[in-house]
């Protein structure tokens, strides 16, 4: 009986393991096989109004980039404070903001940005684009930086104190560095988390057809665009969008292996 | 001579309403080597923690009694229970250093580790801060191995070379008092030999109190032993009379081996 069971369970789990392998599989062999047949080098040298990609991927890093510049020193600091110096209730609450912030739906991120900058600045912008992606990636810094800092032991700053640095200094020379490693990683795995975002961008930032270095108005995006794309009617339209599709892919998978890549030395 | 007095101390941990160190009342005698000894839960590591008030990291302790610290430019004890700015601590923790159960060296080169205190005592000038360092790494019995290796990470190490090496930093800024925290019990015996070694010839410099769960080893190296059983000090006594002829039935059955 006890057989029985045991074998029933494992085909069971083989089944769902083999559907679920299967369906990313088929994901990926149409994003590849429709990629490639659309994918020319060309595509980095013009812009999407000659037909090119060139504008939709700067830009794209460029508000990634600039979320960046804003998220990851905010929750830097954030997940150092409820690490290090926050202690009951405060620093619980902040914890607890955050994991609400991290699983909070990205269009509503959106919609929140649209309501609080676009509505008031009278238009889409990079600028507001680049916020979306920032709250979204704060909540993963803090959590991360949070999490890396409780993985250093507790003897490390023992140590540091009883040398007599201060606690300030312990922090900052000795535990961050300690943790270093780790909150790199997280830092990469959530820069490759917002740079394939779409809805928080489809009504901050919208897209550009054309190649823009100005963050007051549209601002080209590679994954709104792709949105766009596939919408319209023409082959060649969504030739594009496989083809940008293709290229994203491929961007968040070499930030993620980068990530992973770091991670593994470390433990070598 | 006593370097450290501890008289009549209780301390209590946060959120606990029996004191974990009641009554507790010994020296720590100037140039020579007190082991704590006594099973498991007994306070000897809590004790050993309160002489440099390392307790203070967590919030909600609670101290009462005196623990003296003797200051070597007036001659007389000062009670370090007694300290509240962090400019005292910082003091406190540069005459009385730690070195801990597990090896803890900092992620950053074998010469920053040492020179780390150096710099936090305000040592900026480079050919004393490398000579110090020098000579706290001699003085740990490190020198030779790492000499030519000074720039690289100190996560290198062996396990006993580090715990060398953090004894070479805790040496560096010339504490009177330093405090082992079973300093051996993660290492192999060969490493286990040489910071045995490396702790007697240390009591020419500074006082020491070292806390060991093996009794061969405080047996070895320690002048003064105290026995310390659920939160008392049971019997205090030069080493040799504590382990020949102890006078508390406790402490013989424990050196038997009776319990632990």
């Amino acid at each position: 009986m006890r057989l029985l069971i045991n074998k029933i369970v494992l085909a069971l789990s083989t089944l769902s393991a083999v559907v679920g392998l299967a369906f990313l599989g088929w994901i990926l062999i149409t994003l590849v096989a429709k990629g490639i047949t659309s994918f020319h080098f060309e595509l980095f040298l013009k812009d999407l109004v000659d037909g090119g990609l060139r504008n939709l991927i700067i830009g794209q890093f460029i508000m990634a980039g600039i979320a960046s510049l804003i998220g990851i020193p905010l929750g830097m600091v954030a997940g150092i404070y409820i690490r290090e110096y926050g202690r009951g209730k405060y620093a619980e609450f902040i914890r607890d903001l955050s994991d609400i912030m991290m699983s909070a739906p990205s269009i509503v991120i959106g919609a929140f940005v649209y309501a609080v900058i676009v509505i008031p600045t009278g238009g889409t912008s990079g600028f507001a684009g680049a916020i979306a992606l920032a709250i979204m990636m704060i909540p993963i810094i803090i959590n991360t930086t949070d999490s890396m800092l409780s993985l250093v032991p507790k003897e490390l700053r023992e140590a540091g104190i009883a040398l007599g640095a201060s606690k300030y200094k312990v922090i900052f020379d000795i535990v961050i560095k300690a943790a270093k490693v780790g909150i790199m990683t997280g830092v990469l795995l959530s820069f490759a988390r917002i740079i394939g975002e779409t809805a928080p961008l489809l009504f901050t930032s919208e897209t550009s057809n054309y190649f823009s270095l100005n963050l007051t108005e549209s601002f080209p995006s590679l994954t709104v665009s792709i949105y766009d794309l596939a919408n319209e009617p023409e082959k060649a339209s969504r030739d594009l969008a496989w083809a940008a599709s293709f290229i994203l892919t491929v961007i968040v998978l070499v930030i993620n292996l980068t990530g992973r890549y770091i991670t593994r030395n470390k433990h070598k | 001579m006593p370097i450290m007095k501890v008289e009549d101390f209780y301390f209590t941990y946060p959120g606990v309403s029996a004191p974990s160190l009641k009554g507790i009342t010994l020296p720590i005698m100037k140039n020579k080597i007190t082991a704590l000894i006594g099973p498991s839960g007994c306070g000897k590591s809590t004790l050993l923690r309160s002489m440099n008030r390392i307790h203070d990291l967590y919030p909600g302790n609670k101290y009462e009694g005196r623990i003296e610290l003797l200051n070597l430019e007036t001659d007389e004890f000062e009670n370090i229970l007694e300290i509240k700015k962090e400019n005292d601590f910082i003091k406190l923790r540069q005459k009385v250093g730690m070195i801990f159960q597990k090896p803890t060296p900092f992620p950053m080169s074998i010469f920053d580790n040492v020179a780390y205190g150096l710099k936090i005592m305000g040592i900026k000038n480079k050919s004393e801060l490398h000579d110090r360092v020098e000579d706290a790494l001699k003085g740990a019995a490190l020198w030779k191995e790492v000499h030519d290796r000074l720039d690289k990470s100190a996560m290198g190490l062996s396990g006993g070379q580090q715990q060398r090496l953090c004894i070479a930093r805790a040496v560096a800024v010339k504490p009177e008092v330093l405090l082992f925290d079973e300093p051996t019990s993660a290492l192999d015996p060969i490493s286990t030999g040489a910071i045995e070694e490396l702790i007697v010839e240390l009591k020419n410099d500074v006082s020491i109190a070292i806390v060991t769960h093996n009794m061969q080893q405080a047996s070895r190296i320690s002048d003064y032993t105290a026995f310390m059983y659920l939160g008392d000090l049971i019997e205090y006594d030069e080493t040799e009379k504590i382990f020949l002829n102890p006078k508390e039935q406790k402490t013989e059955d424990y050196i038997t081996g009776r319990f632990g």
